[in-house]
């Protein structure tokens, strides 16, 4: 069965992850732990867009907004902890704090908040005007960030004191690489039980076939909706967890070159396979780093890398590994 | 009188300056097959649109079971029992005959939003799914990707689909269109089983089924109903041989 190979696949491939951060922590390299705890975030970013893009059918070229909101709320968030200046003052009083699972709250609420605004105008078009309008929306949020100077504007804030987690040492590479990967691991059990829900059903034919949904009793525009909150949630986690690995978030995170990357991910990864998008984050990283150390032209094997899948292999990394993708 | 299961009053509608819908009003009763005739693009897939909620009509009510949907979504519309097939058969090519029936059953039997428990596993879904599939004579093609189907089994998942809502009326369009003579009688015996469970307003090109299934029959031409009424008057009426049955 397919279905037990893409499991199989899956389990071999989070499980090289966790198994090069290992290496890298034993052999005394905490640069190539930092380096897997870039591919864990970039792949839950990429988990994130892909619940939308791949098994929604919404083609999101915005969740740069998700993935640089989750990182300025961690930001935003600490500089008041930082500066013991309370974030707000009125109508009540909101201290920040510098503990990273109350930061992910907001930035999951921020997020989903931004989603059902964004979702609700642009889910009442689709294909390319979708496309355009999420991009759109993001790049607005993006100027905003660039021309706000209270955060940094275009020079992006610091974190200068990376923030904490119960119990760990967020400092030390391989406990924040346990940090990633855990929050990678919660997004795909999350995400693969979702799929298998009344929910993901109706997700599912809102891409495969809306008509078919609507003669099925069922609305596909809240469907839509959720699932694009959802992922964006998942997206914007990723960016909170980015900004702590680099302490420091700029509008860089928010362009639209990241929500390009993100695209690419899923594409390389394989669309609409859940472990996908890692497999795309680990193959854009290792490239970035070993093929970019040697050549600066190397966005230029990427995008024949990219063409080679567009073209040869739909199915990308996960269908070369595992097959077609099947439904049962 | 009890309410008719569906009904339709003083439709209209143009697209730019063609009328396809010119002031039409039928109704649908309980227990009956009531069949749509006319000839190609005399407006009954417009016509049948408008009542499953796709297309605004530009006047007029559709009323099922008395109730005013004109202002109601698709969806809503399924929800309250309006089950449909479609003249080119719409399903999701890829997943199974059961998994299509699934979801109408899911609709059926509440929210969609409900993001924990998986479907596979629910007893309820699956048990609704199958017993539909049997009663339109699919069982043990549950587990087939709809894209493996035959044209005519496809046809019959979509009937199985709109029984599984549960429906109070059901729309037929054109359902054996290219099924040939054993799928269309085969169709023509469940679709007389149906009508006791729920009316049919049946659109339908083959006349000796038309006459064979139908308890009433509207002839539509250009937007319009020319005739309406039973199955005898309709075959005798001599305006309806002379615009429809193409006789002079
Ligand atoms: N969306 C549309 N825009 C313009 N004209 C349409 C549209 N849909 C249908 N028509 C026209 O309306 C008429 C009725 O079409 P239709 O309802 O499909 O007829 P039938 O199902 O009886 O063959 C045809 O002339 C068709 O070309
Ligand atoms: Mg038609």
């Amino acid at each position: 069965m397919d279905k037990t190979r893409e499991m199989v696949a899956s389990v071999v491939l989070l499980a090289a992850l966790a198994g090069a951060a290992l290496w890298a922590d034993a052999a005394g390299e905490p640069f190539y732990v930092n380096l897997a705890s870039r591919v864990a975030i970039l792949g839950l970013a990429g988990v994130g867009l892909n619940l939308a893009l791949g098994f929604g059918g919404m083609v999101s070229f915005g969740h740069a907004a998700f993935f640089g909101l989750g990182g300025y709320a961690c930001g935003i968030i600490a500089w008041h902890a930082g500066n013991y200046e309370p974030i707000l003052t009125w109508p009540f009083e909101v201290e920040g704090t510098d503990r990273m699972p109350p930061i992910w709250g907001v930035a999951a609420l921020v997020c989903g908040l931004a989603a059902a605004a964004i979702g609700a105008l642009s889910l009442r078009t689709s294909g390319v005007y979708f496309i355009m309008i999420t991009l759109a929306f993001a790049q607005m949020i993006y100027w905003f960030a660039i021309s706000w100077p209270a955060y940094g504007g275009e020079d992006g804030l610091s974190i200068y004191v990376r923030n904490g987690f119960p119990g760990l040492d967020t400092y030390d590479a391989l406990s924040f690489f346990g940090i990633a990967f855990g929050a990678l691991l919660v997004a795909l059990a999350v995400s693969g039980r979702l799929l298998g829900s009344r929910f993901g059903a109706a997700l599912t034919m809102a891409r495969l076939n809306p008509v078919r949904l609507a003669t099925a009793g069922i609305d596909p525009f809240p469907v839509r909706l959720t699932g694009f909150v959802i992922s964006a949630v998942i997206t914007g986690w990723a960016g909170a967890l980015y900004a702590d690995l680099n302490g420091f978030v700029s509008p860089t995170m928010l362009s639209w070159h990241l929500s390009g990357e993100l695209i690419v991910f899923v594409i390389l990864g394989g669309v609409g396979r859940l472990v996908g998008p890692v497999a795309g984050a680990a193959a854009y990283v290792l490239l970035e780093t070993f093929v970019g150390g040697a050549t600066e032209r190397w966005p230029l094997i990427l995008g024949l890398a990219l063409l080679g899948v567009v073209l040869f292999a739909r199915g990308g990394i996960m269908g070369a590994l595992a097959g077609r993708a099947r439904h049962d | 009188m009890t309410e008719p299961a569906l009904a339709v009053e003083g439709l209209r509608k143009a697209f730019g300056g063609l009328t396809a819908t010119d002031d039409v009003s039928l109704d649908l009763r309980a227990g009956e097959i009531h069949a749509l005739i006319g000839p190609n693009g005399a407006g009954k897939s417009t016509l049948i649109g408008q009542i499953a909620g796709w297309i605004a009509p530009d006047a007029g009510r559709v009323r099922l079971a008395g109730r005013d949907v004109t202002g109601l979504g698709v969806a809503e519309r399924a929800r309250l029992g309006l089950g449909r097939s479609f003249q080119v058969s719409s399903l999701a090519a890829p997943l199974s005959a059961r998994r299509n029936v699934m979801l109408a059953a899911q609709a059926r039997e509440g929210s969609s939003f409900r993001f924990w428990r998986q479907v596979r596993r629910d007893r309820a879904l699956v048990a609704a799914a199958e017993a539909a599939l049997a009663r339109v004579g699919l069982a043990g093609r549950g587990n087939v990707p709809t894209a493996e189907l035959s044209h005519g089994e496809r046809r019959l998942v979509e009937v199985a689909c709109a029984l599984a809502l549960g429906p109070k009326a059901l729309l037929l369009d054109e359902p054996m269109a290219g099924l040939g003579a054993e799928g269309s009688g085969a169709l023509a015996d469940l679709l007389e089983t149906l009508k006791a469970e729920a009316p049919i307003l049946l659109v339908e090109h083959d006349m000796d089924a038309v006459f064979r299934l139908a308890d009433r029959v509207s002839v539509l031409v250009a937007g319009r109903v020319i005739a309406s009424g039973p199955v005898a008057e309709i075959r005798a009426d001599p305006e309806v041989r002379r615009a429809y049955l193409g006789e002079d």
